[in-house]
C-alpha cells in the first residue's frame, strides 16, 4: 500500500509535468551533482549544441531543457520561481515584467551593450526579424510582396487563392505573437488594414512558429505573417519551398532573452550558462550559436529592433491588453464569422 | 650673547590654523550646500517626468459604453526609461475599485488636479510615488479616476552619487587653493616682521640710525619704539664718548705743562737718582699724553665713521705724504722706511680717517721695530685696494692675533714701548667703516704685518 502511494505520488507530478511541456530533455544526465533547469520557448534543436558546449565546459553540471509557450512560461514561471534557474523567451514584453516585478537575479560581468541588456537582470542574446513567409507556389508569376501594402494589394488581387490559407499568430496565445502585433499596431496603421485583409480571408490562427511553418511548407497555407525568420531558415527540407520576405518599409525585430531567476536553485551555473550563451552569441561560429546573433547595427532604420525599455510593458497592462484584443479580434475573428 | 627667550606660540602657525580651518568649514559647507541643492534637482527632475508621465496616463482615460477605458500610451512608460533601467510600477483606480497595474501600490487620496509625490517604500525598495486623479463625466453618473505611478530611484541615486563626487572634489579643491592661500598670506606677513628683524640683526655694531624703510602700519608702533630706543642709546653712547674725549683733551694739556717742567727740572738736576726718577715720570707722562691723544683719535673716528665723509683722494700721495713726515722720527732710531706703490690710486674716502689709521699701523712699526730695521710700507690697488705695512721686529704673539684690535689690548711684548692699546682698534674702525677689513700676521722671516684692506 505504501509503495503503491509512493509510486503514485512519484509518478503523478512526473505526469503533470511531462503534459505541459512542448519538449523536455536531460544533457549530461549522469552528472547529477547539479541540474540547471532552463526553461524556453526556443525550439530544443536550436539550444542542443549551446548546451553541449555549455556541458563540455562545466562536465559536473547536468541541464534540464523544457520548452513550452512564452505565455506559459510566464505563468508556470511566475507561479514557482524557485523550480528554474534560467528563464529564455522570445516574448521581450512578458520578460521586461518579469524583471520589473524583480523576479529575476542580477548577473554581474555579462558584457553586453545597455540596449541589449536591462538591470543586468535580461540579457538579450538574439536579433530576430518578423517576417512574411509565403509559399512559392502560390505567387508563381506574380509579383513578390516585399512591404506590407504590396501584400494587402496581393491578397485583395486574387482572394480565391488565399481564403482561407493565410496564417498568423493567434495573440491571445503567444506570447510572442502578442509582442509582434503591439509593436507592429504601435509602427504603422497598415497593421489593421491588413489584419481587417486577412480577417475577410479566414486567416489561421496558431500558436506557435513551428507549425505554421509546417502547414506553409506543405502548401496548407500561402502566406504566413509575422514568423520568425530564423524558424523558417532552419528549415532545410522546405527551403525550396518556402520564401521568407524580411518586409522592407519596417520589419519589427524581436531579440530573445534570458535572465536568472531570483529563486536560482543554482545562480552560479546559471550565470556561467548566461554568459556562456552570450559569449557564444559575440562568437563567430554559425555551428556553436544556430541562432542569429546580436545585430551590432542597432541604428539601422531598416531593421527597428525592439527597445528594451519598460515602454514594453504598456501593452501588458489589463485594460490595454483588453482593448488591444478587442479591436483585433473586431478585425481578425468577427470578420470570419460573417 | 642669544638667549633663547619662551615664546608664546608662532603668529605664523596660528594664522596658517585659523585661515585652514576657516577653510574647512566653508569647503564642508560648500559641499553640503551643492548636494542638497543638486538633490532636490535632480527630485524635481524625476518628479516632472513622473508627472508628465501620469498626466498622459490620464488623458488617455475615457468612458466607452459605461465602462472606463485606459488606453496608456506607450510614451508613457517610454519616457522613464533611465540609464540604470529603472522600475516602474503603477496602479490604475475607478474611485475604490483596482482597474489595472499593481495592486500593491499604495496611493494617496487625491483630489482635483493637483498631483502628489511622495518617496514610499514598495516592495522594499524606496521608489518615487506619483499620484494623480482626473474626474470624468459619464451618462450616469461621475467618476473619478486615480493613477499611481512609481520609479526607483537607481539612476536618481547615482547622479547623486556622482554630483557628491564632484562636489567632494570641488570642495577638495577650493580647500587646497585656500590652504595655500593662506599659507602664502600667513608667509607675507610674517616675512614683514622677518624683515624687519633680518635689517635689525644686519645691523653693524655701531649702526644706530633709525628705520627709515616703509612698514606696514601694525608695525609702526614697534617700529617707532625701536627707533626711539635707538635713539635714546645713540644718545647716550654719544654722551659717554664726548665724555672721553673731553676727559682725554683736558688730561693732555696739563700733562704737557708738567712735562715741560720735568724737562727742565732734567736740566737742572745733577743727581744720577733724581735725573732717573725725572726720566721716568717724563715717560709716564709721554704715555698718558699719547693715551689721550689716541682716546681723542678714536673719539674722532667712532664720530666721523658714523658720518662717514667720501672724497675722492690719491692714496698714494695721502700715503707718502705720511711717510715723509714719519722719516725724521724713523731716522732718529736709526730705522728705514721704505716706500712702494702704484703710480696712483684714486679711492673714495675719508682721508683724515685713512691718515690716522695708516699713521698709527707705521706708528707701531716703528715703535716695535730694532734699531737699524726696515719697515716696508706698500700701498696698491691689485687685488683691491689696501695698504700693508710689516717691520721686522719680533712679529705679533700667534696666540693673540684675533684679539689685539679690540681696545685697551696690548701685545705680550709690548711693556716697555709706550702704547694705549688703541692703535690697532683705531685702524680697524676705520677699515670697518670704509667696508674693509685689517688683518694683522706675521711674516715668514720674522717681523709683523698690517694689511688695512679697504
Amino acid at each position: 500500500m505504501r509503495i503503491a502511494i509512493a509510486l503514485v505520488l512519484w509518478v503523478l507530478p512526473q505526469v503533470i509535468f511531462a503534459q505541459e511541456w512542448e519538449d523536455r530533455q536531460l544533457f549530461n544526465d549522469h552528472a547529477s551533482e547539479q541540474k540547471l533547469r532552463i526553461i524556453s520557448s526556443t525550439d530544443t534543436s536550436f539550444f542542443t549544441p549551446i548546451i553541449k558546449s555549455f556541458i563540455s565546459k562545466y562536465p559536473n553540471v547536468a541541464v534540464e531543457y523544457l520548452v513550452t509557450g512564452t505565455a506559459d512560461i510566464d505563468r508556470i514561471f511566475r507561479a514557482t520561481p524557485d523550480a528554474f534557474d534560467v528563464v529564455i523567451s522570445s516574448a521581450m514584453d512578458l520578460q521586461l515584467k518579469i524583471v520589473n516585478d524583480g523576479l529575476a537575479r542580477p548577473v554581474s560581468n555579462v558584457p553586453l551593450p545597455s540596449w541589449a541588456q536591462w538591470r543586468q537582470s535580461l540579457f538579450a542574446f538574439t536579433s530576430e526579424p518578423a517576417a512574411i513567409v509565403i509559399n512559392r507556389e502560390a505567387f508563381a508569376g506574380h509579383p513578390i510582396p516585399d512591404t506590407r501594402q504590396k501584400l494587402i494589394e496581393a491578397l485583395r488581387a486574387r482572394p480565391e487563392i488565399f481564403r482561407g490559407r493565410i496564417g498568423t499568430y493567434d495573440v491571445r496565445k503567444s506570447g510572442l505573437g502578442y509582442l509582434f502585433a503591439t509593436q507592429d499596431a504601435r509602427a504603422s496603421e497598415t497593421y489593421w488594414r491588413l489584419m481587417e485583409v486577412m480577417g475577410a480571408l479566414d486567416i489561421r490562427l496558431y500558436c506557435c512558429s513551428g507549425d505554421m511553418i509546417n502547414d506553409l511548407s506543405d502548401g496548407t497555407i500561402a502566406v504566413a505573417y509575422n514568423v520568425l525568420g530564423s524558424y523558417a531558415t532552419a528549415r532545410v527540407e522546405s527551403k525550396g519551398a518556402i520564401e521568407i520576405i524580411l518586409p522592407s518599409n519596417f520589419p519589427t525585430t524581436m531579440m530573445r532573452t534570458a535572465m536568472v531567476s531570483i529563486d536560482a536553485p543554482h545562480f552560479e551555473d546559471a550565470s556561467a550558462f548566461i554568459r556562456h550563451l552570450i559569449a557564444l552569441q559575440s562568437g563567430s561560429e554559425k555551428a556553436a550559436f544556430p541562432l542569429p546573433p546580436l545585430n551590432s547595427k542597432l541604428n539601422d532604420v531598416e531593421r527597428s529592433t525592439i527597445a528594451l525599455e519598460p515602454a514594453l510593458m504598456t501593452f501588458l497592462d489589463t485594460l490595454k491588453r483588453r482593448r488591444f484584443l478587442a479591436e483585433w479580434e473586431d478585425a481578425v475573428i468577427q470578420k470570419q464569422q460573417k | 650673547m642669544t638667549r633663547n627667550l619662551p615664546t608664546s606660540g608662532s603668529l605664523r602657525n596660528h594664522l596658517v590654523l585659523t585661515l585652514i580651518g576657516g577653510a574647512a568649514i566653508l569647503a564642508l559647507l560648500l559641499f553640503f550646500a551643492i548636494r542638497n541643492y543638486a538633490t532636490q534637482v535632480a527630485q524635481q527632475g524625476q518628479d516632472n517626468i513622473l508627472g508628465a508621465s501620469v498626466t498622459s496616463i490620464l488623458d488617455a482615460a475615457s468612458i466607452r459604453d459605461g465602462t472606463i477605458e485606459v488606453d496608456i500610451p506607450y510614451a508613457s512608460f517610454s519616457m522613464l526609461s533611465t540609464q540604470s533601467d529603472d522600475r516602474i510600477f503603477y496602479a490604475i483606480y475607478q474611485d475604490e475599485t483596482f482597474l489595472s497595474g499593481y495592486p500593491k501600490l499604495s496611493l494617496a487620496t487625491v483630489s482635483g488636479q493637483e498631483s502628489i509625490f511622495q518617496s514610499v517604500k514598495h516592495r522594499g525598495k524606496t521608489v518615487r510615488l506619483v499620484t494623480a486623479s482626473r474626474t470624468l463625466i459619464g451618462i450616469e453618473k461621475r467618476t473619478q479616476i486615480r493613477v499611481a505611478l512609481a520609479q526607483t530611484q537607481d539612476a536618481l541615486s547615482g547622479t547623486l552619487a556622482q554630483i557628491s563626487r564632484n562636489a567632494a572634489l570641488f570642495g577638495t579643491g577650493f580647500f587646497a587653493l585656500a590652504a595655500l592661500l593662506s599659507i602664502w598670506a600667513s608667509s607675507t606677513t610674517v616675512g614683514q616682521l622677518k624683515r624687519l628683524t633680518n635689517s635689525v640683526t644686519r645691523r653693524g655694531p655701531q649702526d644706530l640710525s633709525p628705520f627709515e624703510k616703509p612698514v606696514p602700519s601694525e608695525m609702526l608702533p614697534l617700529v617707532t619704539s625701536l627707533n626711539s630706543l635707538m635713539q635714546r642709546l645713540d644718545h647716550s653712547l654719544g654722551q659717554s664718548e664726548d665724555f672721553i674725549a673731553e676727559a682725554a683733551h683736558r688730561v693732555r694739556t696739563p700733562l704737557a705743562t708738567v712735562r715741560s717742567y720735568a724737562e727742565a727740572t732734567l736740566q737742572r738736576v745733577d743727581k744720577e737718582e733724581n735725573r732717573q726718577a725725572l726720566r721716568s715720570m717724563v715717560r709716564a707722562i709721554d704715555e698718558s699724553s699719547r693715551a689721550a691723544g689716541q682716546l681723542l683719535d678714536h673719539a674722532m673716528i667712532t664720530f666721523r665713521a658714523d658720518h662717514l665723509e667720501h672724497q675722492n683722494l690719491d692714496l698714494v700721495a695721502l700715503v707718502n705724504e705720511l711717510v715723509v713726515r714719519l722719516m725724521p722720527i724713523a731716522e732718529m732710531k736709526d730705522l728705514e722706511l721704505r716706500f712702494h706703490s702704484d703710480a696712483q690710486i684714486t679711492y673714495s674716502g675719508d682721508p683724515v680717517l685713512i691718515q690716522n689709521a695708516v699713521r698709527n699701523l707705521i706708528d707701531n712699526a716703528l715703535k716695535y721695530s730694532p734699531s737699524e730695521g726696515t719697515v716696508n710700507i706698500l700701498v696698491t690697488a691689485a687685488p683691491n685696494v689696501h695698504v700693508r705695512v710689516c717691520d721686522s721686529g719680533n712679529g705679533f704673539p700667534s696666540e693673540e692675533l684675533n684679539t689685539l684690535a679690540t681696545r685697551f689690548k696690548r701685545g705680550k711684548n709690548a711693556e716697555g714701548t709706550i702704547g694705549s692699546g688703541l692703535g690697532l682698534t683705531i685702524a680697524m674702525d676705520v677699515a670697518r667703516a670704509h667696508g674693509g677689513n685689517l688683518q694683522l700676521s706675521n711674516g715668514t722671516e720674522g717681523g709683523a704685518c698690517a694689511l688695512l684692506s679697504l
